[in-house]
């Protein structure tokens, strides 16, 4: 058994902001109750919240474990206990592994490995298509019986708005997301960064925003067409939003992500460091601004880190070369309170909101502090200082762009089917 | 008033000062050029290595003068020789290089950031000889000193750019330092390679770009042609007909700049693409200058970067001078 104690409970399901207690026994919350009015048996552990918030558990959309297949990046194990410190208790990770996880077989081993090493819940993602080529139909029902949550291509698009159109429609059928990485992969060929005046000033090659917007534009009217739930994952254009915008108004199925780098940094930040180098790349100063308000009037469903390890070798090179992508999970909600909470931008409740329910409504699972649901929390502080360092980190890469950083407020407990998987005392 | 410089990576960072300082370090070395013998002792015992990732001819030649004359030994690795193609990392290759005990290491590559990224972890000097289409600072500088050859100023002129500016590394490099001199820029070409985004590259600096090209010379002081890439010409697919229609310099529309203006160009020259050969050798032309000048830019940063400026303030040209006349006298 385990009691906490004295916190803060944020809870955008039931809409709570309060003192509480929470009693858990085995996986589950049993209880969730006024201050001291918790019996629980003696010798039960008590985690004291005090001066903490305690929310629902965390859910990261899009992550990139690299296992199998790119073990010297990242593994389950250590990407997962990333998570942990960083108060995610569960990461759905893409299915751009090596082999591609595009079948069942894949999906299992997946979850073994999370069974086996992993701090927090993992949520495998399927690929859409066979080797996520954009060809054929992966074996999407097989993957759901062995546990993906939702299907993507992620890295790429579909590839064409035919094939688009059918795993949309087989995915409605079947009750799965379908996730896009949304890119007209002609508009992005070579760039290595947004285009612009830095981009024209470093002489580094620029996508245009419509690069990702075309794409967005294609797949709204695909789900508007098939009735799917289609996902935009990493929205970073003030002008995909906007179609993300307009969906919602015609009450289509549509939802979006954003991830803390696109609003916390623009393209005028990047220097020929390649920290600085994730597909979508950081984008124009008016973006990052749309996309704060996305956050704050709901057109904005959830925050996802898009946690892209890169190992050293990989990283660091010239910029052209080097792969796209910045380490996520331990960053996130720091960067969230700084750049959104006590900017004064966003309340604490909805910033919650958007690592809670918000990615819980995406993929379909609920996520609430009740008594008989999964005890999964995160524990984290409003304005404790402290310092991200890199070479720290629980990941294998040390690929980010805010080592160094002085954050205020952050994880400071994350509990998984409760299990206290991450602390600081 | 002397500068100390430690790399030489762009110009983009570089003051006014800083520019004027190097451009007159060049001028004696200029007069080198014209000696009977041009070889100086100033950089005995040291070495240069020339990593060119990317080909290259007059730049690495040019360099390679430039360190034979100041007396200088070369390395030289070249990119077909080159352990890239066997998968080493960039890094790899110039800390193998280093290790060799350069003093200084000049480099070329392909990607914009190359030179500022290996300088990042070398505490050898480090010169960039192009790096993608960033910059290319030793152009840029060898091209103020033939303007100012020329016209006897290189300030508050009227420069236009004509050609693929978005790609050029040259263009970049002109702008940054006339810039800082009050010249004023026209690019001009397909609209495709003169982006709007230009106009800001250089805060303070006014910049404009027109597609039409009689518009582009109008009262022009110095038209600096560039290089038509024609594979470039894939990427957007433009017709090279359209481009000489167009964009193409020759004799008629060349009237329409300023009486005394003077054109350049980085070379490789296309004859009869970007440039007519009538222009290309006529008196307005500078290109030969531009690359005899080459070598004394190219002097002077190897000379400022491996040995700092002379503590006793003489330039070595001018000791090799009156050493000369000493001997003369004898």
């Amino acid at each position: 058994m385990l009691v906490i104690k004295n916190g803060r409970m944020l809870d955008p399901a039931t809409n709570t902001d309060a003192p509480r207690e929470i009693l858990i026994d085995g996986e589950k919350i049993v209880e969730v109750a006024q201050p001291g009015s918790v019996r629980a048996a003696p010798g039960a552990e008590i985690f004291d919240a005090t001066g903490l918030i305690v929310a629902p558990g965390f859910i990261d959309l899009h992550a990139h474990l690299r296992e199998p297949g790119q073990e010297s990046s990242e593994t389950i194990e250590t990407g997962t206990r990333a998570a942990a410190q960083g108060g995610f208790t569960a990461v759905c990770c893409m299915p751009n592994t090596k082999p591609v996880n595009d079948n069942a077989s894949v999906t299992r081993f997946i979850l073994d490995r999370a069974k086996a090493t992993g701090s927090v819940r993992v949520w495998p993602i399927g690929a859409a298509s066979l080797e996520s080529k954009g060809e054929a139909i992966s074996e999407i029902a097989g993957m759901k019986e062995a546990g993906i949550v939702a299907v993507s291509d992620d890295g790429k698009p579909i590839a064409t708005a035919k094939l688009a159109q059918q795993v949309m429609d087989y995915c409605r059928s079947l009750g799965l997301t379908v996730i896009e990485h949304a890119e007209d992969v002609s508009l992005a060929a070579g760039a290595v960064m947004r285009e612009g005046v830095t981009s024209t000033r470093l002489g580094l090659r620029g996508m245009p925003a419509a690069a990702e917007a075309v794409c967005v534009a294609r797949d709204v009217q695909l789900a508007e067409l098939t009735g799917a739930h289609l996902h935009i994952a990493h929205l970073s254009a003030k002008a995909s939003l906007e179609q993300v915008r307009w969906a919602k108004s015609r009450k289509l199925r549509v939802s979006c992500e954003v991830t803390p780098h696109h609003f916390t940094l623009i393209d005028e930040d990047v220097t020929y460091d390649s920290r600085f180098k994730m597909n979508p790349p950081l984008a124009a100063r008016e973006d990052r601004k749309a996309l704060i308000e996305g956050l704050a009037d709901g057109t904005v469903d959830a925050i996802a880190t898009d946690h892209a390890p890169h190992e050293p070798a990989l990283k660091d090179v010239e910029f052209d070369r080097a792969p796209f992508g910045i380490l996520g999970f331990e960053t996130a909600l720091a960067l969230a309170l700084e750049q959104l909470v006590h900017a004064g931008r966003i309340s604490l409740m909805r910033m919650v909101e958007l690592f809670t329910t918000g990615p819980a409504r995406v993929l379909g699972v609920e996520r609430k502090i009740w008594p008989g649901q999964a005890a999964d929390l995160t524990i984290f502080s409003f304005d404790r200082p402290w310092t991200f360092h890199v070479g720290e980190s629980a990941s294998k890469s040390r690929n980010s762009p805010f080592d160094g950083r002085k954050f205020k407020g952050g994880a400071v407990g994350t509990i998984v089917a409760g299990r206290i998987v991450h602390r600081i005392q | 008033m002397t500068h100390r410089f430690r790399d030489l990576l762009a110009l983009e960072p570089l003051t006014a000062d800083e520019l004027r300082f190097l451009l007159d370090q060049s001028k004696p070395f200029q007069e080198i050029q014209k000696h009977p013998l041009k070889k100086l002792a100033t950089l005995r015992g040291k070495t240069v290595a020339l990593a060119f990732f990317e080909n290259s001819t007059r730049t690495r030649i040019s360099f390679g003068t430039a360190a034979s004359r100041l007396g200088a030994d070369t390395m030289n690795l070249q990119a077909e020789a080159s352990s890239i193609k066997k998968g080493e990392t960039l890094l790899d290759t110039a800390f193998n290089l280093n290790a060799m005990k350069p003093d200084c290491l000049v480099m070329r590559h392909a990607a914009s950031g190359a030179a500022d990224y290996v300088a990042q972890h070398l505490d050898t000097p480090v010169v960039n000889a192009g790096d993608g289409t960033h910059e290319h600072p030793s152009q840029g500088l060898l091209d103020a000193l033939t303007i100012g050859d020329r016209l006897g100023t290189i300030e508050n002129l009227n420069v236009t750019i004509l050609g693929d500016i978005l790609h050029s590394r040259v263009a970049r490099s002109n702008i940054h330092l006339l810039g800082k001199f009050g010249c004023r820029f026209t690019l001009c070409g397909p609209s495709m390679w003169v982006p709007r985004e230009l106009e800001k590259i250089a805060p303070g600096v006014p910049i404009r770009c027109v597609y039409k090209m009689e518009e582009a010379l109008e009262n022009a002081h110095v038209i600096i042609m560039l290089r038509v890439q024609t594979e470039r010409l894939n990427d957007p697919p433009l017709s090279a007909n359209d481009y000489i229609l167009l964009y193409q310099l020759n004799a008629e529309r060349l009237k329409r700049a300023h009486r005394d203006a003077i054109v350049l160009h980085p070379g490789p020259i296309n004859r009869g693409i970007e440039i007519t050969p009538d222009v290309a050798d006529g008196p307005q032309s500078c290109v030969l200058e531009q690359v005899t000048n080459g070598v004394a830019v190219r002097m002077a940063i190897l000379y400022l970067v491996i040995s700092g400026a002379s503590e006793s303030g003489t330039h070595p040209a001018l000791e090799a001078k009156a050493k000369e006349s000493a001997n003369a006298s004898d």
